[in-house]
C-alpha cells in the first residue's frame, strides 16, 4: 500500500516538473525543474520494480549505511569546496583567470557562494548529519529512529546542495550571504531539515540509556535553531511560480538584521554548537579518557546557546543599525567569550592524563590543532565585535581571515578526524589504511591554514590602514585600487596555503578510500615524533 | 549495545558523574576558577557598558547612555573638524581665479594636495589611479585634450561632464553612427584615409577614394586636415593617440555604430573647491595648457 503512495506521490511529482521544466521563466529554474523530474521518474520507475518483491525482516543493530553514505559525500564535497575555494584565490590575486569563455558562470561572482556552500553546507552539512547519526545511535544505544527517514534527510539534503549549487552558476540566488538559494530550495531545504528533526528526536526518545549525551545536546540546539533561523531569514515572495526570482519581505536595515542575526548563528549553531556536538563524542572516544568536567558542559551550553543568538548586530556596526543594537552585539559578543572557550578547556582537560597521545596518535593530534582553532577564533571574533576593532576590521582580508581560521582550523580538522575516526570501524577494517598519511595530512593542513590565517590578517590590516589613511590636512592618501594592488604578495600566498589544504584533503581521500575499499594491509605502528 | 567503560587511569580525587555512554564518561570536576572570574568580568562590564553607552531598547528609540556616544555624532564631528581647519583655504579656493592660483603657493599646494584626493575617491575607477586612462576614458597625462586642456577648459568639463543627461550645460556632441549613412565598402574606404593620415600601413587606392568621403562626412568635426575640433570635442585623427584603438578593426567599429563616452556633471555631486581642487590637479598632471 504504502509503495502505491509512493508510485503516485513520485508520478505527480514528475509530472508538475515536467510542466515547470515546460513554462520555465529562466534557465536555472529549468534546470532545477528537469533534475526534479529526473530524479522523481527515476525513483518511480525502481519502485514500480521493486514494489512487490518480499519484504525481509526489518533490520536491526544500528543503522550505518547512510553515515557510510554520509562519510563519501562529506569527503567529496569537502574536495570540491577545497577545490573551488583555491581557485578564486587565485581567481582574486590573477583577474585573469576570470576567463572570457566562463563569463556568466565560472567568474569570481559565480564560484564565491559556489565555494561557500560547498564548504559550509555540504561538506560542513553532510558531516554534521553524518556524525549527529552516528553519535546519537551509540549514546542512545538506539537504532535511527524512523527507518528509511534517515535515508531521505541524506539523499534529500545533497539534492538541495545539488540544486543550489547548479542555481548559483547559472544565476539564482536571492543575494543574502550564505541563504543565496532560491524559494524553491529553501522550500525543499525545510522539508528536509524537519524531517532530521524527526529522526534525530525519535532516536533520542526511544533511547535506551537513562540520560540524553551532552553532544546531543548540542546537536538538539543546532537543529532545531537552524530550522529557524533558515525559516525566518527565507521568507520571500516568488515574483512566479515558474520562475526562481523571490523579493524578500524585509527591507532595508530590517532586512540587513534578520540577515546578519541569521549568518552570525549559522556560525553559532552550525558551525559551533553542531561541531561541539562532534568535538564531545570523538575526542574522549579517541583519547578513552572522560569528559573532564560535566558541569562544565552543562554551564557552557546553556550560556552558548544563550548568548549567541544577540550576538547578530556586530556584522552590522557603522551602518544603518541604530546604535543601541550594535552595542547590544556587541556586549554579548563579548559575554560569549567564556562559554564558547568552555568547550575548547572540556575538549583539551580531558586529554589530562593521555597527553602522550598527541605524539603517537595524529588524529589526537588534529583534534587537539582543531581545539586549538576553535580557542583562538573564539578569542579573535569577540575582539572583532568591539566597536572601535571592526572599525578597521569590517569589510577587510581580516574577516575572512578570521572566518578561515575557524572553518579551517576548527571544522575541517575535527571533521578530518571524525572521518578517520568513523571509516574503518564503519567498514569494518581494524585500522586506517596510513597512519604516516594522516600525518602528513596534519602538516599540509595546518601549514596551510597558517599561511591562509597570517596573510590574511597582514593584508587586512594594512587595508583597513590604507583606507583610513588621511593626510595632515584630512585628504585621503590612498585610491581602492591602491589598496588592492597592494594586496597582491598577500593573495598568492593565501592561494597556497589553500594548495596545501587542498593537497591534505586529497590524501585523505585517498587514505579513506584504501581504508574502505582497499585490500587490508598491515601497517606498522607510527613511531612517535621526538 | 553499549560497550563496557573504557578503562582509565584512576584518579581518586575526582569522581565520575555514574552515567556511561558508549564508554564515555564525565567527570564531576568544578568550573575552572579563572574561567568563571572572567565570565563574571564580561558581564560586569557588559552591564556597565551598557549603561555607559546607548543600549537597551525602549517602546520609542532607546536609552542614550550616559557618555552621549553616537556613531553618527562621531562622524559628523571628524568631517566638521576637518572642514573647520580647512575653511580658510577652502573658501578661498571655491572664489579662486584658476587662472591665478599658481601665484599663490599655499592655495595651489592645498589644492593639489585637495585635488588629488578628489581624484582618488571619484575619479581614478575610470581614469586610473595613476590617470592614465583606459580605453574609452581619456588618459590625462597627455597634452592631447578632446575639449580643452586650459584650466578653465578642464574645470568646466569636471563641473559640467560630457554628454550626461543631468546637466544642460553638458559638454555635448554626437558622433553619427556612419553604418546607417554610409555603405560598408565606404566605410573601409574612410578607415583607410584615416590610417593614412595617422600614419599607418594602409591601401593607397582605398585612402584616395576615402579622402573625399572624408571631406563630405567627417571633415565638418573632425576638420579638413583630421585634426580634430575641441569645441566639438571632435579627436585628433592624425596623432598615435587613441580613445578607443587606432587599428583597422577598432576604427571600423566606430566608425560603423560611432561612440558615445559619458561623464557625470560632478559638479551636482561635489562643492565648487573640490571641482576646483581637482581641476588644478588634473591641470598639473602634465599636459595642461
Amino acid at each position: 500500500m504504502w509503495d502505491w503512495i509512493k508510485i503516485v506521490a513520485l508520478g505527480v511529482i514528475a509530472l508538475l516538473a515536467a510542466i515547470a521544466a515546460n513554462f520555465a521563466h529562466d534557465l536555472a529554474y529549468q534546470v532545477h525543474a528537469l533534475i526534479v523530474m529526473a530524479v522523481a521518474a527515476g525513483l518511480f520507475v525502481w519502485t514500480v520494480r521493486t514494489a512487490d518483491n518480499p519484504k525481509g525482516p526489518a533490520p536491526t543493530g544500528y543503522n550505518d549505511g547512510v553515515i557510510r553514505a554520509g562519510v563519501i559525500a562529506t569527503t567529496f564535497w569537502g574536495l570540491a569546496g577545497f577545490l573551488v575555494g583555491t581557485f578564486i584565490a587565485f581567481q582574486l590575486a590573477f583577474p585573469s583567470l576570470n576567463f572570457e569563455f566562463l563569463q556568466g558562470i565560472g567568474n569570481f561572482g559565480r564560484l564565491r557562494p559556489l565555494h561557500t556552500s560547498a564548504v559550509i553546507f555540504a561538506f560542513g552539512g553532510n558531516a554534521l548529519i553524518c556524525t549527529s547519526f552516528y553519535i546519537v545511535q551509540r549514546t542512545s544505544a538506539a537504532r535511527l529512529w524512523g527507518g528509511n527517514l534517515g535515508w531521505f534527510v541524506f539523499w534529500g539534503y545533497n539534492l538541495f546542495i545539488v540544486i543550489a549549487a547548479t542555481g548559483y552558476l547559472l544565476g539564482a540566488t536571492q543575494s543574502k550571504e550564505y541563504a543565496e538559494p532560491e524559494w524553491y530550495a529553501d522550500l525543499w531545504l525545510t522539508i528536509v531539515w524537519l524531517a532530521y528533526l524527526a529522526v534525530f528526536l525519535g532516536t533520542i526518545i526511544k533511547r535506551k540509556e537513562p540520560h540524553i549525551y551532552v553532544a546531543n545536546w548540542f546537536f538538539l540546539a543546532f537543529i532545531v535553531t537552524v530550522a529557524m533561523l533558515h525559516v525566518v531569514n527565507n521568507i520571500s515572495l516568488p515574483v512566479s511560480i515558474f520562475g526562481s526570482k523571490s523579493v524578500q519581505v524585509f527591507s532595508g536595515v530590517q532586512d540587513a538584521m534578520v540577515q546578519w542575526w541569521y549568518g552570525h548563528n549559522a556560525v553559532g549553531f552550525f558551525l559551533t554548537a553542531g561541531f561541539l556536538g562532534m568535538m564531545y563524542y570523538f575526542v574522549p572516544k579517541q583519547a578513552e579518557r572522560p569528559i573532564y568536567s560535566y558541569k562544565l558542559s552543562i554551564i557552557h551550553f546553556w550560556a552558548l546557546i544563550f548568548l549567541y543568538i544577540w550576538a547578530g548586530p556586530h556584522h552590522l556596526h557603522y551602518t544603518a543599525l541604530p546604535d543601541w543594537a550594535g552595542t547590544l552585539g556587541m556586549v554579548f559578543s563579548i559575554v560569549l567569550w567564556m562559554p564558547s572557550w568552555g568547550g575548547m578547556i572540556n575538549g583539551l582537560m580531558t586529554l589530562s592524563g593521555a597527553w602522550d597521545k598527541i605524539r603517537t596518535d595524529p588524529i589526537m593530534r588534529m583534534m587537539v590543532i582543531s581545539l586549538g582553532f576553535y580557542g583562538m577564533s573564539t578569542f579573535e571574533g569577540p575582539m572583532m565585535s568591539i566597536r572601535a576593532v571592526n572599525s578597521l576590521s569590517h569589510y577587510t582580508d581580516w574577516t575572512i581571515g578570521h572566518v578561515h581560521s575557524g572553518a579551517l582550523g576548527w571544522n575541517g580538522m575535527i571533521t578530518f578526524a571524525a572521518l578517520y575516526f568513523l571509516t574503518p570501524r564503519l567498514w569494518n577494517r581494524d585500522r586506517l589504511y596510513s597512519l604516516t598519511l594522516v600525518n602528513w595530512h596534519f602538516w599540509l593542513a595546518t601549514i596551510g591554514i597558517v599561511l591562509y590565517a597570517s596573510s590574511m590578517w597582514v593584508t587586512g590590516i594594512m587595508e583597513g590602514l590604507m583606507w583610513r589613511e588621511v593626510d595632515a590636512q584630512g585628504f585621503l592618501v590612498n585610491s581602492f585600487a591602491d589598496t588592492v594592488a597592494a594586496k597582491f604578495p598577500m593573495y598568492v600566498v593565501r592561494g597556497l596555503g589553500g594548495v596545501m589544504y587542498l593537497t591534505g584533503a586529497l590524501i585523505m581521500a585517498y587514505n579513506l578510500w584504501m581504508t574502505a575499499f582497499g585490500k587490508r594491509q598491515p601497517v606498522a605502528a607510527l613511531t612517535p615524533a621526538e | 549495545m553499549s560497550k563496557p567503560p573504557i578503562k582509565h587511569a584512576p584518579k581518586p580525587e575526582v569522581s565520575t558523574t555514574g552515567h556511561s555512554w558508549d564508554g564515555i564518561e564525565e567527570l564531576n570536576n568544578p568550573l575552572p576558577r579563572w574561567w568563571v572570574w572572567i565570565l563574571y568580568a564580561t558581564i560586569v562590564w557588559g552591564i556597565g557598558y551598557t549603561i555607559a553607552y546607548p543600549a537597551w531598547p525602549l517602546i520609542s528609540g532607546a536609552t542614550p547612555g550616559l557618555l552621549g556616544f553616537s556613531t553618527r555624532a562621531q562622524v559628523e564631528q571628524d568631517i566638521a573638524a576637518v572642514a573647520e581647519a580647512n575653511s580658510a583655504l577652502t573658501t578661498q579656493l571655491a572664489a579662486a581665479d584658476l587662472t591665478k592660483i599658481s601665484d599663490n603657493p599655499t592655495l595651489d599646494g592645498f589644492a593639489k594636495n585637495a585635488g588629488a584626493a578628489v581624484f582618488r575617491a571619484n575619479c581614478s575607477q575610470c581614469h586610473g589611479s595613476g590617470a592614465a586612462g583606459a580605453k574609452g576614458f581619456p588618459n590625462l597625462l597627455d597634452d592631447d585634450w578632446l575639449w580643452g586642456g586650459s584650466i578653465t577648459d578642464i574645470a568646466y568639463t569636471i563641473n559640467h561632464g560630457v554628454r550626461n543627461e543631468q546637466d544642460p550645460d553638458a559638454r555635448w556632441s554626437q558622433m553619427p553612427a556612419f553604418g546607417e549613412i554610409l555603405t560598408a565598402p565606404e566605410i573601409d574606404q574612410v578607415v583607410q584615409y584615416v590610417l593614412s593620415i595617422s600614419d599607418q600601413e594602409n591601401d593607397a587606392t582605398m585612402a584616395v577614394a576615402g579622402a573625399t568621403l572624408f571631406a563630405d562626412n567627417c571633415a565638418a568635426c573632425h576638420g579638413d586636415d583630421g585634426k580634430g575640433n575641441r569645441d566639438l570635442g571632435a579627436p585628433n585623427l592624425t596623432d598615435a593617440i587613441w580613445l578607443y584603438g587606432g587599428d583597422k578593426a577598432t576604427l571600423t567599429e566606430t566608425v560603423t555604430k560611432a561612440r558615445f563616452g559619458v561623464m557625470p556633471a560632478w559638479g551636482l555631486r561635489l562643492s565648487p573647491d573640490e571641482v576646483n581642487a581637482a581641476a588644478v590637479y588634473v591641470h598639473q598632471l602634465g599636459g595642461g595648457e
